[in-house]
């Protein structure tokens, strides 16, 4: 192994850390606000992924008619939970947020497909973080003061049904998108391309929005309060219900940043989110599913074991990953401290 | 006995129905895959719905057993019998190793370790050369006892069912022993289960290592039933499934389990075979139609489909108190009548910047009642947990009959006679209230797992619920002991705790707020109890705010405020004492003074 194998290795593995590490921000933010381990955050990269495929190539993305279709039932399910205090504002608010704007990005979709890398960009984020606050009211809105584990085994069964929606609408065929650009600068021995800058500032602008947002704004410091304390931030004023879309507007959208930017970079199906996203919670795991500087670290560091055992052990490389795990937990079990958990 | 007799007579059942004349031989087949799918789930329901642990990874564990007994056969030509306790074993050390890992953590912790591990071992199994990589390992010989062949489908079937028929009975055993008792308690949480001696961690490491075992044994008869083996079998989606039939049918529930199986195999058939008629791709369907119906089933029968079968079945008679059982061993007094039995030196907890407990100091002598009171937030509680061990003190020492007993950990101070009940009641709202009080005689119990999985424990089982039933009759509950504890009224359930403790058989016993939610009767029947406890040698330690139940009971009183302690005395004393009359009454008349006090606490 020489050097330039080594640097490539080492660009590989920080660049797949830097998706891993936005993966595992997300995981973080909705596991402190709604104590959802969010095993279906992968679906929502592949879905921004292929979506964004789609949309490049001129095509409407299958996820511009699942919106909708999300948004109708998220809407029965407030219309039947609220059926004795409809009112006419009520009404307003709910035909704008799951009517109008679901049906405008669907037309937006069909405009705008093909037309420009900003467009699809644009609009790939917009229709899948839509998609979360959607995913929440209908699957996790109802559970929300159940154990963790309740909601741990109706994340698998999200998954699972995000996964079979991603097959009926994408097809089993892997799509690849056009690199966000062709600019390319040597270092070195090295080349570093564009789209590995886009994914370094991407992650370095999120960490420095998701600060700004946690510390300098309301919404922000309500989901905060919500994440410490869900009936005290209820008693202060907070809509814990409305934290949670919240939160997973926000994971949608980084989900649907990561697809986007990952697709350039490799084939995307509509199956391989799922073990993108579990190397992001190895990385949220080792971060104690609660810093978000660790988690960054963790991730970088899971992206390079990973780069340099797919050079060394290819065929080991899942095996050793997902293994890592083990000594991580270890290693929490005897220095972490306890929490008492009751359901 | 009538759940074991149903369950024997079900599996006779269907163990006997292949030999029918013209009965489908796809249905025997049918049948061999919910039964290898219940022994699994039966494992889960220990494991989830019992114990509140989850794994999605038992279709790794299972693939344990496969390849065990496909290695073992095929490439080392040991006879299939041979391989069952080497499956097993691998099975349950793999559990073991990672139960190990996790169980120290947090509940969510072992679900995502076994999703992590459920997703490396498949592509373990399909990368290594010794387990045939993704072709797997073909041509397994059929299993095979003394010469006498199973080959036969209708001979197999019965062998799985004989299987899973003694699966139920030892879970069913498991669940109603000691152990089970503290794999039931799990749910609770660690403190009151290790307040009573039970270790949390080695009960989640047994139930996990069990339900693998189970996972094993299916897997290992998979490998017969199909002859071949291959890595899909053993993918987390498949993982995923196994707790879907236990979510499905009623985590909780041998039965649950079984029908688990059942509705999830005949289901996955009917998609296979129903859908494509009407769907161009049915294997695109089953995801969605499994995930949705999963997520409506939590949101609309959270405790699966059984309990709905069960509330048309007649209602289980409850268990008989034993009559003739032996009695338990005693325990005698740590220290004679009027020596300090309880010391508490400088005890001082910190939380962060906040001193909740700040340099205090009393004492409780044998066979004295005596009483820690003060506002709320004056530290009473804390100083609890500081004495049972469920927090550790930041300084300062507790020693208990001479011995110091701070840093010894919950479970080795709830051995030497501390029992206590707890400010929030912490019983087991499912479980009768007779068996809720005889957990608190674990530690005078001895048998363990194995026993209880071949019912060796009955003497002892009958001697701890003689004990329970005792106790429950001297706080005046009998009427109530078959009845669910969370039926219970609150101050009901707070002397069914008083009774949990007692059958720990405690020297000194630290009740929290005994006497709230109770009305004046019941008050003075529990103050009555405690009196004749007192006189019987024990020490207590009693935090209460009803002063009148205090005053007329206590030898001596502990006021605290703010984490200080403010006064101590006989009643008489604190009844005019002038810093606990301005702690409850306000002081506006001294400030200067209550600022002194305040201080120790004041800081955060």
């Amino acid at each position: 192994m020489d050097l330039t194998i080594l640097l490539f290795l080492v660009q590989d593995g920080v660049t797949n850390g830097a998706i891993y590490a936005l993966l595992g921000f997300a995981l973080v933010l909705v596991f402190a606000v709604t104590r959802i381990i969010f095993i279906p955050q992968g679906e929502f990269v592949a879905y921004g992924a292929l979506t964004y495929a789609m949309l490049q190539a001129g095509h409407v993305p299958g996820t511009a008619y699942l919106l909708p279709i999300f948004a109708l039932i998220a809407l029965l399910f407030d219309l039947y939970a609220e059926r004795s205090r409809i009112t006419g504002g009520f009404l307003i608010r709910q035909g704008i947020e799951k009517i109008v704007v679901p049906l405008a990005l669907l037309f937006a979709a069909r405009e705008l497909a093909g037309v420009s890398t900003i467009a699809s960009l644009v609009l790939t984020v917009a229709i899948v973080s839509a998609l979360g606050p959607h995913l929440y009211r209908i699957a996790f809105q109802p559970l929300a003061d159940r154990s963790v584990l309740v909601l741990l085994i109706a994340a698998v069964g999200t998954h699972l049904a995000l996964t079979g929606l991603g097959l009926v609408f994408f097809g089993a065929e892997g799509l690849r998108a056009d690199a966000l650009t062709d600019f390319s600068v040597d270092l070195g021995p090295l080349p570093v391309s564009g789209q590995n800058i886009a994914v370094y500032a991407a992650t370095l602008l999120l960490i420095a929005g998701l600060y700004w947002f946690f510390e300098r704004t309301v919404q922000g410091k309500a989901l905060r309060a919500t994440a410490v304390n869900r009936l005290g931030a209820r008693l202060v004023g907070i809509r814990t219900k409305g934290t949670g879309k919240v939160a997973l507007a926000l994971a949608a959208g980084i989900g649907a940043v990561s697809g986007v930017l990952l697709a350039p970079m490799t084939t995307i199906y509509y199956d391989t989110g799922f073990v993108i996203g579990l190397k992001g919670f190895v990385a949220a795991i080792i971060g104690g599913l609660a810093s978000y500087p660790l988690t960054a670290a963790a991730a970088i560091t899971v992206g390079l074991i990973e780069s340099f055992s797919s050079f060394f052990a290819s065929d080991y490389k899942e095996v050793i990953v997902f293994t890592l795990l083990i000594p991580v937990l270890l290693v929490r079990s005897f220095t972490g401290k306890h929490t008492e958990d009751e359901d | 006995m009538t759940n074991r007799i149903a369950l024997c007579l079900f599996a006779f059942v269907v163990i006997l129905a292949p030999f029918l004349p013209g009965f489908p031989p796809f249905w025997i087949i049918l049948l061999d895959n919910i039964g290898l799918a219940a022994i699994v789930a039966i494992g889960l329901v220990v494991l989830t719905g019992v114990g509140g642990l989850t794994s999605f990874g038992q279709a790794a564990l299972a693939g344990f057993g496969a390849y065990s007994a496909a290695v073992l056969t095929t490439h080392y030509g040991w006879s299939p019998l041979a391989t069952l306790p080497v499956a097993l074993a691998v099975s349950a050390f793999a559990a073991f190793f990672l139960g190990f890992v996790t169980v120290r953590l947090a509940g969510h912790y072992l679900p995502l370790g076994t999703i992590a591990w459920g997703l490396a071992l498949y592509y373990l199994f399909g990368q290594l050369e010794l387990l045939g990589r993704h072709d797997g390992i073909s041509s397994i010989p059929a299993l095979t006892v003394g010469g006498f062949s199973f080959h036969e489908p209708a001979r197999l079937h019965a062998v799985i069912w004989g299987a899973l028929l003694l699966s139920g009975i030892a879970t069913l055993n498991l669940l109603d022993s000691r152990v089970g008792r503290a794999i039931r308690s799990l749910r609770r949480g660690s403190t009151m289960a290790e307040s009573f001696g039970i270790s949390a961690s080695y009960a989640k490491l047994t139930v996990f290592v069990y339900a693998a075992v189970l996972a094993g044994l299916s897997g290992w008869l998979y490998a017969f039933f199909q002859s071949a083996v291959t890595p899909s079998p053993f993918n987390l989606n498949s993982g995923i499934s196994y707790l879907f039939m236990a979510v499905v049918g009623g985590a909780g529930q041998v039965w649950g389990a079984i029908a688990g199986a059942f509705i999830i195999t005949e289901l996955r058939d009917v998609i296979q075979r129903v859908m494509p008629a009407l769907l161009s791709d049915s294997a695109l369907y089953e995801p969605i139609v499994f995930g949705v119906l999963l997520i409506i089933l939590l949101q609309v029968a959270p405790d699966g489909l059984w309990p709905l079968v069960q509330r048309l079945l007649p209602e289980p008679k409850p268990r008989p108190v034993p009559v003739h059982a032996d009695t338990l061993a005693g325990r005698d007094m740590p220290t004679a009548r009027g020596e300090q039995i309880l010391k508490v030196t400088d005890a001082t907890k910190k939380f962060g910047g906040l001193t909740a407990v700040n340099g205090v100091n009393f004492g409780v002598k044998a066979g004295e009642i005596v009483a820690l009171i003060g506002p709320n937030g004056a530290g009473k509680s804390t100083t609890f947990n500081l004495i049972t061990g469920v927090l550790s003190l930041s300084s300062g020492s507790v020693s208990f009959a001479g011995q110091v007993i701070s840093g010894i950990g919950q479970r080795r101070i709830a051995g030497l006679g501390i029992a206590r009940t707890f400010q929030h009641v912490k019983l087991l709202p499912d479980m009768s209230v007779l068996e809720n009080v005889a957990l608190g005689g674990h530690l005078r119990g001895r048998k363990g797992f194995l026993s209880a999985l071949v019912r060796a424990d009955r003497r002892e089982e009958a001697s701890l619920f003689a004990e329970a039933a005792r106790q429950i009759e001297r706080v005046g509950l009998s009427e109530h002991m078959h009845k669910p504890a969370g039926s219970l009224a609150l101050g009901q359930q707070r002397i069914v705790e008083i009774a949990r403790a007692l059958t720990m058989n405690p020297s000194l016993l630290l009740l929290d707020e005994p006497a709230a939610g109770l009305r004046h009767f019941e008050k003075g029947q529990l103050s009555e109890l405690l009196s004749q406890l007192r006189a019987e040698g024990m020490s207590l330690l009693l935090v209460e705010h009803d002063m009148g139940f205090v005053m007329g009971l206590t030898d001596h009183i502990v006021v605290l405020d703010f984490g200080t302690k403010i006064a101590e005395g006989p009643p008489d004393v604190i009844r005019k004492h002038p810093a606990v009359l301005e702690a409850y009454l306000g002081g506006a008349a001294e400030p200067a003074k209550r600022s002194d006090a305040v201080s120790g606490g004041a800081e955060a």
